[in-house]
């Protein structure tokens, strides 16, 4: 009786919302999350390279380093990155060595001075290290910044529910359901995105570049057109190295098109980036600015005059659609590094409908039979166990929704396998009835000892699977969590539906029964 | 009454029998592990070792070979065609490897190729997968420390539950984990570690002589090697969602395991028999009959799942198949005869820990 009191006390109240939600769950625009194998979508692993993040860091350091120096008219030689963690340079007078330790402790507190060697001549060399606090820091700054990034593109290309996170290792999980083109999706999140305006070295010969004379502050890059039969060609051609605008001043980024219809990009800048491209315009009129995105030149105009009001245009040859999605990235910042694809899993929608019929579809026959089999095993008890069996379906969906889990292949796969085995509580349940019948026990008796003595036994014999299930849970990934859960929920549902609810409906046979019956098992 | 498969007073010697099914689980555990050996260890599926899928659907029948020299101009680096799922589905699978191709290059290289050379067979990309050289290292050691804290937890969880030894297990444990530290710092290879593991905790169990929970670790062992061994003798491959079933076979075969454990547990307290073959054989038989209803029911709905469920999940499907009949029969034959050779310490430590 206790135990009675005990399952109406868990029942009852769980009975209603079980109803609702599950009833809910199984009706169209569902509570259950479904997985992106069952709905489809793409799943990505992004690796953020940090190191370039850092590298970039530094390398802005040691320019900022010799700007300052030279405020104070101190002259500094070659300031470089060397390793992943150092700056490296030259002070030019020895004498001026006190006063330049005094500027980084002063002004750069993120880096420490690792040596200083005299050179020939009066010179010095220093090694600076980069703080590994700030080293830490700064590369989950660099993360943030991808992850805010890679949200704000995602989000102007329009994704219902996307789900991104950080991952250790300085990886980046992103699943965008439900999505239509893939490979659009893919290159708009893992474009950098790293927006250059140089100026056009125009005493380089760019044919002797190719063959590698390059003279020294310029760089070699090449132009990429557009042929008329779709293939891409790239042009050489020879850049001063000094960046004159970056675009982390952009505010916006539009399509427009030309008045021959051709798409082109255009761009506003804050008023410092206005200000800096006005002032680089009007000292370069005639000479050519090529504009570098990701280290490819898009196009190279002419200057033809000052340019106020902080507004520029990429013209490249593009289609509308790569129009629409370079301004996407510009608008949405670029990324702090570059980020490349670890691992990628995409499922058209079709497929994910395709699975969950044929998942429902060899649940239903596979737990039909079982229904069946057990009626005509067990009679009257088989149909106990059936109405159990139809409970613990139902915990299951109750479960899944509760919790907020998501249902994936594996977790469809994992409800199958828990209607095979939930039967198991039961039988054990039903062996024991069946041997203290034998033994002469009435039927009452019988009922109890049954009950009783198989209980441990199920528990035992439950706890094994549950160990199993909770370690594919931490160790798995998404739809193997997804079976992890399912199996989970299906075992602790089982256990609940064969102690609880069979022994209900057993009790209440008992109650009603006429005397002397027999019981049917 | 309903119907009875196994009548009440059924009295099989299965324990008789201990010698032919040893000699037949050794068998095939032998043929498994020399697939293995000749094929230079398990067959990894692109979640462990890496490499691209692309899953394409055709809207008519079309050959493989045809489809492999429709794709021959796209310059793929070791790329292989197979069937998927029902024939009647029309679908083949490309596997390449990665790193030459990012893996949108790839579906529009298989996007280009298939328009080119098979322009009327109407093709769709149902699913693409690809898995970088890191993201697989990670995966593998993660599968292989699952399965590894599968073991210990279980042998754990059982020793002291049946034994109520906990002190005994968490000596265990101890031991187990010291090992394990030790074997790492000499950096061994991840694999040579689980074996060690298993080594290690077997031997810990009968030096223990923690018998229950020797004769179940040798069981699953037993279960999981042989689903191992078919998987390489049919040149299945192993991802992730094999070793979700390894491991759900784990807890399967413990579960009807320790089912048996608990009626020979019972008995012996009972006195029900002379000796305890007599003993072990009468538990396996009280229980043979919910051993063979609870298998037959698994079976129904995983046969149900492999025939029925479609080409992602088809092989999942057939680990558990087999899973679930291995987990059977070395409940009856594997780890309860196990308990048989160490006789002596059982009767003696049933009284040691009853109290």
């Amino acid at each position: 009786m206790l135990v009675l009191a005990v399952a109406l006390v868990y029942a009852l109240p769980s009975v209603p919302t079980v109803r609702s939600t599950s009833l809910g769950a199984l009706l169209p625009d569902d509570e259950i999350n479904l997985g992106l194998d069952l709905k489809g979508g793409i799943y990505l692993t992004l690796g953020v390279d940090v190191e370039t993040a850092v590298t970039n860091t530094l390398s802005q350091m040691g320019q900022d380093l010799r700007a300052e120096a030279r405020d104070d008219e101190i002259i500094i030689l070659r300031p470089r990155v060397s390793g992943t963690n150092q700056i490296s340079f030259v002070l030019l007078k020895n004498e001026q060595q006190k006063q330049m330790d005094q500027l980084v402790e002063d002004r750069f507190s993120t880096l420490k001075i690792a040596s200083r060697d005299p050179l020939e001549h009066g010179k010095v060399a220093y090694v600076l290290d980069l703080d590994p606090e700030y080293r830490t820091r700064l590369e989950k700054m660099t993360l943030d910044q991808a992850v805010k990034t890679i949200r704000n593109r995602i989000d102007q290309f329009g994704v219902a529910e996307p789900d991104i996170r950080t991952q250790t290792g300085n990886r980046i999980q992103v699943q965008l359901p439900g999505l239509e083109d893939p490979q659009r999706a893919v290159q708009i999140i893992g474009k950098t995105a790293h927006l250059e305006f140089k100026m056009v070295d125009e005493e380089a010969d760019a044919a002797r570049a190719v063959k590698g004379v390059v003279p020294p502050g310029s760089e070699l890059s090449f132009l990429k057109r557009r042929n008329p039969d779709g293939s891409y060609s790239d042009q050489p051609m020879v850049l001063r190295q000094d960046v004159v605008l970056t675009g982390e001043y952009i505010t916006d980024a539009n399509t427009q098109f030309d008045s021959y219809g051709q798409p082109y990009v255009s761009l506003n800048f804050n008023n410092r980036g206005a200000r800096i491209f006005e002032r680089v315009t009007g000292e370069n009129i005639k000479k050519r600015m090529a504009i570098v995105l990701d280290g490819n030149i898009y196009s190279a105009p002419v200057i033809q005059d000052k340019i106020s009001g902080g507004r520029a245009s990429i013209s490249g040859q593009f289609t509308v659609e790569e129009a629409h999605d370079l301004a996407i990235v510009l608008r949405a910042g670029s990324l702090p590094a570059p980020v490349h694809v670890m691992e990628e899993r995409s499922v058209g929608p079709s497929l994910g409908q395709q699975s969950i019929d044929k998942g429902v579809f060899s649940a239903l026959f596979g737990g039909a039979i079982v229904l069946v089999f057990m009626i005509v095993y067990y009679g009257f008890a088989g149909v106990v166990a059936d109405i159990a069996l139809g409970f613990n379906i139902v915990l299951i969906m109750a479960g899944l929704a509760g919790f907020g889990a998501t249902l994936t292949l594996p977790g469809i796969a994992g409800i199958i396998l828990t209607l095979g085995m939930a039967v198991d509580a039961n039988v054990l349940i039903f062996e024991r009835i069946r041997e203290e019948l034998r033994r002469g026990l009435s039927a009452r008796g019988a009922v109890r000892e049954g009950f009783e003595r198989a209980t441990l036994t199920i528990l035992d014999a439950n706890v094994t699977t549950l160990i199993a299930a909770i370690i594919l849970y931490q160790f798995g990934t998404g739809p193997i969590r997804g079976f992890a859960v399912t199996l989970t929920l299906g075992i602790v549902a089982s256990m609940f539906t064969a102690i609880f609810v069979s022994r209900i409906m057993f009790d209440l046979w008992l109650a009603k029964r006429k005397p002397g019956a027999q019981l049917n098992i | 009454m309903g119907l009875q498969i196994i009548k009440p007073n059924t009295n099989f010697d299965f324990i008789g029998l201990r010698k032919i099914a040893f000699a037949l689980s050794a068998l095939v555990i032998l043929v498994g592990l020399g697939s293995l050996l000749v094929k230079g260890g398990p067959k990894l599926g692109i979640d462990f070792a890496g490499g691209i899928i692309v899953q394409v659907k055709f809207e008519e029948n079309v050959e493989l070979q045809a489809v492999k020299d429709a794709l021959d101009g796209q310059e793929f680096s070791g790329l292989v065609v197979q069937r998927f799922g029902d024939a009647s589905d029309n679908e083949v699978l490309l596997r390449t490897a990665v790193g030459k191709f990012a893996p949108e290059e790839v579906r529009t290289r298989v996007g280009i190729g298939l328009d080119e050379n098979l322009p009327g067979a109407g093709f769709t990309v149902q699913r693409l997968e690809m898995v970088g050289p890191k993201v697989g290292a990670d995966l593998r050691g993660k599968a292989l420390e699952a399965l590894f804290y599968a073991v210990l937890l279980i042998a754990i969880y059982i020793s002291g539950r049946f034994e109520k030894r906990w002190m005994t297990a968490a000596i265990m444990a101890g031991g187990l984990a010291g090992g394990m530290y030790v074997l790492q710092i000499m950096a061994l290879p991840l694999s040579l570690l689980i074996v060690a593991a298993v080594f290690i905790t077997t031997g810990l169990c009968w030096y223990l002589k923690l018998n229950y929970a020797l004769g179940a670790v040798v069981a699953l062992i037993h279960d999981v090697l042989i689903t191992v061994g078919i998987f390489s003798l049919l040149d299945k491959e192993f991802d992730l969602t094999i070793v979700a079933a390894l491991l759900t076979i784990v807890g399967y075969s413990l579960n009807d395991t320790i089912i048996v454990f608990d009626r020979i547990r019972e008995n012996l307290r009972g006195k029900i028999a002379e000796t305890l073959q007599g003993t072990i054989n009468v538990s396996i038989n009280q229980t043979l009959s919910r051993t063979l209803l609870t298998s037959g029911t698994t079976l129904i709905v995983v046969t149900s799942l492999f025939l029925f469920g479609g080409g992602v999940i088809h092989d999942f499907a057939f680990a558990l198949l087999v899973g679930v009949i291995v987990g059977t029969y070395s409940s009856i034959y594997v780890a309860s005869p196990i308990l048989l050779g160490f006789k002596p310490q059982i009767e003696e430590e049933e009284d040691d820990d009853d109290q």
